[in-house]
């Protein structure tokens, strides 16, 4: 997982979010509903999307990636200068399927955008903001 | 934002996020029933459960029942090592219930007197007789829907005993709020209340008070010796964390042939639900417009649902969404334009107070080349697709108020560290601060630090509610940057033997008029060496006399499909009077959020109840429909900008609140110019949509023909 190895010893039936938060202490990654509907959880496996809420950990095989994986990637700069957190606590999962969708199509159109981000839910609204952000991500 | 890199890294610490030694997880055993008596009940069993250490029921905690009102009322909690294992024991509680018959209507609840509070009235001039001598009356009942806030961070607390001391890491709206309300309930000083809040996943008002997690919290807390979390579900969330209320409003307006409004009429009624307060749905009918003659009366229906809590703008969402309506139908009556309509019955005082500032007119000349945009918009319609515009005003408050208090700390270095313990609730609340400190400090943005979040480390700080943060606590900063910058003048007046009048600070240089001197600010306060300035700001009081209200008014624009009742919101243009703009773009933000939140109370959101029984049927956030990023139009968004000359020392009001103020009236104006269809009800669901087209057919039908 971002580039590290962990054993971790949990009972069968741990989701890989637990693990993520209470086993390793890597809080950034949120639960906000715990049954897949939010993608406040969102990690990649093995580049791909993720709720890692919904994911039994010992099902897991691939390379994992938390946003504390993507720190320096240039989309956290550009969705802090577009203004796109409000509360923020939405704003690790959305950074994370952004990733991905910029790393499939390195030039999304706003239709991209809005089509692999509507599964990350934003109760504050930053949505205008977050299109922005991704749109001009390498900028 | 000062501090979205934290947010957006993942490295923010939210109450969710806090992991103490040793801590235990509590769970709440919520009432399945929607009004219910507990005749016996048993922990026995679930004390015996793996992992469990605690249990509480109602004896112990005030904020359990042993009379359960509501579907999700919270009757016992455990604490155990893990969520799970709490959970678990729940199922081991023995509980007998006795079921009642809930009462779940809340004309109903009016009817029989069944009642949150007595009604509430408000009358000036004579309703009746300027009725009678109208020239037209229009009448209508609108419906609102019960909408819940769904902040992503859930409710929910963290507490701590050290001693006699109680430690709260609470997800919270109000941290002096929580530590007195705690302090009170458990009968402890409250001085040894420590409330700590440094992030918040949003509240949208539905964190304003302590609540039953945090009172579960602490008594599991002093039982076990343990740190102890209880942190609500998302279903728990969706239960018996508060709401927007529903609300009936039965209205009427009496005008004159011109489109002068003599008459406003209107029965309230509020469904309350088991507990809450009355909001004002009627505080726009009151102040909107100019009228002598208005009536209105609100009631609080007690029925058995989830208490209603505070959301963003409570009251004058839904009253606003009625009124507006309504005066969208009395303009087409008239048939005269429904912007000329507003502007004719303008308001130029409250009630013969006057307004502390009030720009809505240069609102409405702004709105303007966006209400144009209609003609061009309608000619886009065929027969499936049908394009319209609509406007409503809105009205709120937001001016803030006293106390609250703010100190700044200026070291050698020449860097400032803004001290407040208040909460920022998502709203950029770090660089609204640093920017106040910054400019009147005169200096660079980067050289201010500010820190909140902590009732031990900083002075009492107002609630993040009411539009109140930046016109509540910026005052206070700005006050304590003035003090620390005079104390820093008078230093290098004395070190340069030049006149305090003479001597500024600009851009971190303290400078004189002349030029001669231009010093960095480090190097002034560097002379102290440990030393350190500290300056200190109060929040002044409002202006006496006058009202402090925000304005605005939004263009909405949407496409509505004939034949299967969808509804798009294309684009809304927002123009708000707000005062002074502190943060253009967290300002922008702001009201997209609040547009967006609008749409989602509009179109789609709606908690539903089975009516038989009052069980809740959306729990989940796959049954209760949130706005995503696909749901979202093309917002304009444009601040007047004008400081308000008798408000403090800053002269802004807040925005987190009037965005969603208009935006439910202006799509449903929007769809009835696109398609004749008067909306009564929200949400505008498909099926309400077709229902509106039908009523609509039915009703020209029933007109006589036309000559």
């Amino acid at each position: 997982m971002n580039g590290h190895r962990y054993a971790v010893d949990v009972p069968v039936g741990t989701s890989l979010a637990a693990v993520l938060r209470d086993e390793l202490g890597l809080t950034g990654t949120k639960v906000a509903c715990n049954e897949g509907h939010c993608g406040a959880c969102t990690v990649q496996v093995d580049g791909v999307p993720r709720l890692s809420c919904i994911t039994l950990v010992h099902t897991v095989e691939g390379e994992v990636t938390t946003i504390e994986g993507l720190r320096d990637h240039p989309l956290v700069e550009s969705f802090v200068r577009a203004d796109a957190t409000q509360c923020g606590f939405c704003t690790p999962g959305q950074i994370v399927s952004a990733a991905a969708l910029v790393a499939v199509s390195p030039a999304p159109t706003r239709d991209e955008i809005r089509h692999g981000m509507a599964g990350n839910l934003c109760r504050c609204g930053t949505y205008p903001k977050i299109e922005e952000a991704i749109l001009h991500w390498r900028d | 934002m000062a501090d979205a890199p934290q947010r957006a890294r993942g490295e923010a610490q939210y109450t969710a996020d806090v992991l103490l030694p040793g801590m235990l997880h509590a769970a709440l055993l919520r009432s399945p029933h929607a009004y219910a008596r507990v005749k016996k009940i048993d922990v026995r069993r679930a004390l015996e459960a793996p992992g469990v250490h605690a249990a509480v029921g109602p004896e112990d905690v005030e904020a359990l029942t042993d009379e359960p009102g509501f579907f999700g009322a919270p009757v016992a909690a455990i604490a155990a090592n893990t969520v799970e294992q709490a959970r678990a024991a729940l199922e081991l509680i023995d509980v007998e219930w006795e079921p009642l018959e809930p009462l779940l209507d809340p004309d109903e609840a009016v009817r029989r007197g069944q009642l949150t509070d007595e009604p509430r009235r408000n009358e000036r001039g004579d309703f009746e007789r300027a009725l009678a001598d109208a020239d037209v009356v229009v009448e209508g009942e609108y419906r609102t829907q019960v909408v819940l806030h769904n902040p992503l961070e859930t409710h929910q607390s963290v507490c701590r005993w050290e001693g006699d001391t109680l430690e709260i890491y609470t997800s919270t709206q109000y941290i002096w709020g929580i530590r007195s309300r705690v302090a009170k309930q458990l009968g402890v000083e409250p001085d040894n209340v420590r409330v700590v809040c440094n992030y918040m996943g949003g509240g949208f008002g539905a964190k304003n008070d302590p609540g039953e997690y945090t009172y579960v919290a602490a008594e599991l807390a002093r039982r076990t010796g343990r740190p102890v979390k209880c942190a609500l579900t998302r279903r728990e969330e969706n239960l018996a964390a508060g709401n927007r209320n529903a609300t009936i409003q039965r209205l009427t307006v009496g005008a004159r042939s011109d489109g002068t409004i003599t008459a406003l009429g209107g029965e309230f009624v509020n469904a309350v639900g088991w507990d809450g307060w009355i909001a004002p749905t009627d505080g726009p009918m009151q102040t909107l417009y100019h009228c002598e003659n208005v009536r209105t009366v609100t009631y609080g229906a007690k029925i058995n649902t989830a208490p209603m809590k505070a959301f963003r703008a409570p009251g004058y969402v839904e009253g606003t969404f009625g009124l507006e309506c309504l005066l969208d139908e009395l303009a087409a009556r008239l048939d005269v334009d429904p912007l000329e309509l507003r502007r004719k019955n303008y308001a130029h005082s409250s009630n013969e107070r006057p307004y502390s500032s009030k720009n809505l007119m240069e609102c409405y000349r702004r709105a303007e080349p966006h209400w144009e945009r209609r003609h061009e918009l309608r000619t886009r319609s065929d027969s499936t697709w049908k394009y319209g515009a609509g406007l409503a005003s809105q009205i709120w408050y937001g001016g803030g108020g006293p106390p609250s208090y703010a100190w700044t700390r200026v070291g050698s270095d020449g860097r400032i560290t803004v001290i407040t313990a208040m909460q920022d609730i998502g709203t950029g609340t770090r660089t609204a601060m640093a920017q106040i400190a910054a400019e009147e400090l005169g200096v660079p943005l980067d050289r201010v630090r500010v820190e909140l979040g902590d009732s031990a480390r900083g002075p009492f700080a107002s609630i993040s509610a009411g539009s109140s943060t930046t016109p509540s606590m910026g005052p206070a900063v700005r006050a304590a940057a003035a003090d620390a910058k005079r104390q820093i003048i008078e230093i290098a007046a004395q070190r340069h033997h030049l006149e305090e009048r003479v001597l500024d600070i600009s851009d971190g240089n303290v400078v004189s008029a002349d030029g001669n001197l231009s010093s960095p600010l480090e190097e002034i306060v560097g002379l102290l060496e440990n030393a350190q300035i500290l300056g200190k700001g109060a929040r002044g009081p409002n202006p006496t006399g006058m009202q402090v209200l925000t304005f605005g008014v939004q263009v909405a624009e949407v496409a509505v499909d004939v034949e299967t009742g969808e509804v798009r919101v294309l684009r809304v243009a927002a123009i708000h009077d707000v005062g002074r703009v502190i943060n253009p773009l967290g300002a922008s933000s702001q009201v997209e959020g609040g547009i967006i939140q609008g749409i989602g109370h509009t179109l789609s959101e709606q908690r539903l109840l089975d009516p038989a029984t009052g069980t809740v049927l959306t729990q989940s956030l796959d049954a209760y429909r949130l706005p995503t990023i696909a749901d979202v139009p093309e917002i304009v968004c444009e601040l007047i900008d004008k400081p308000d000359e008798h408000l403090t020392n800053l002269g802004s009001k807040g925005l987190g609140e009037p965005p969603i103020v208009p935006i439910a009236a202006a799509i449903a104006n929007a769809i009835r110019d696109a398609t004749g269809a008067d909306i009564h009800s929200l949400p505008i669901t498909r099926e309400e949509m077709l229902r509106a087209l039908e009523a609509a057919k039915q009703k020209q039908r029933g007109a006589p023909a036309a000559v």
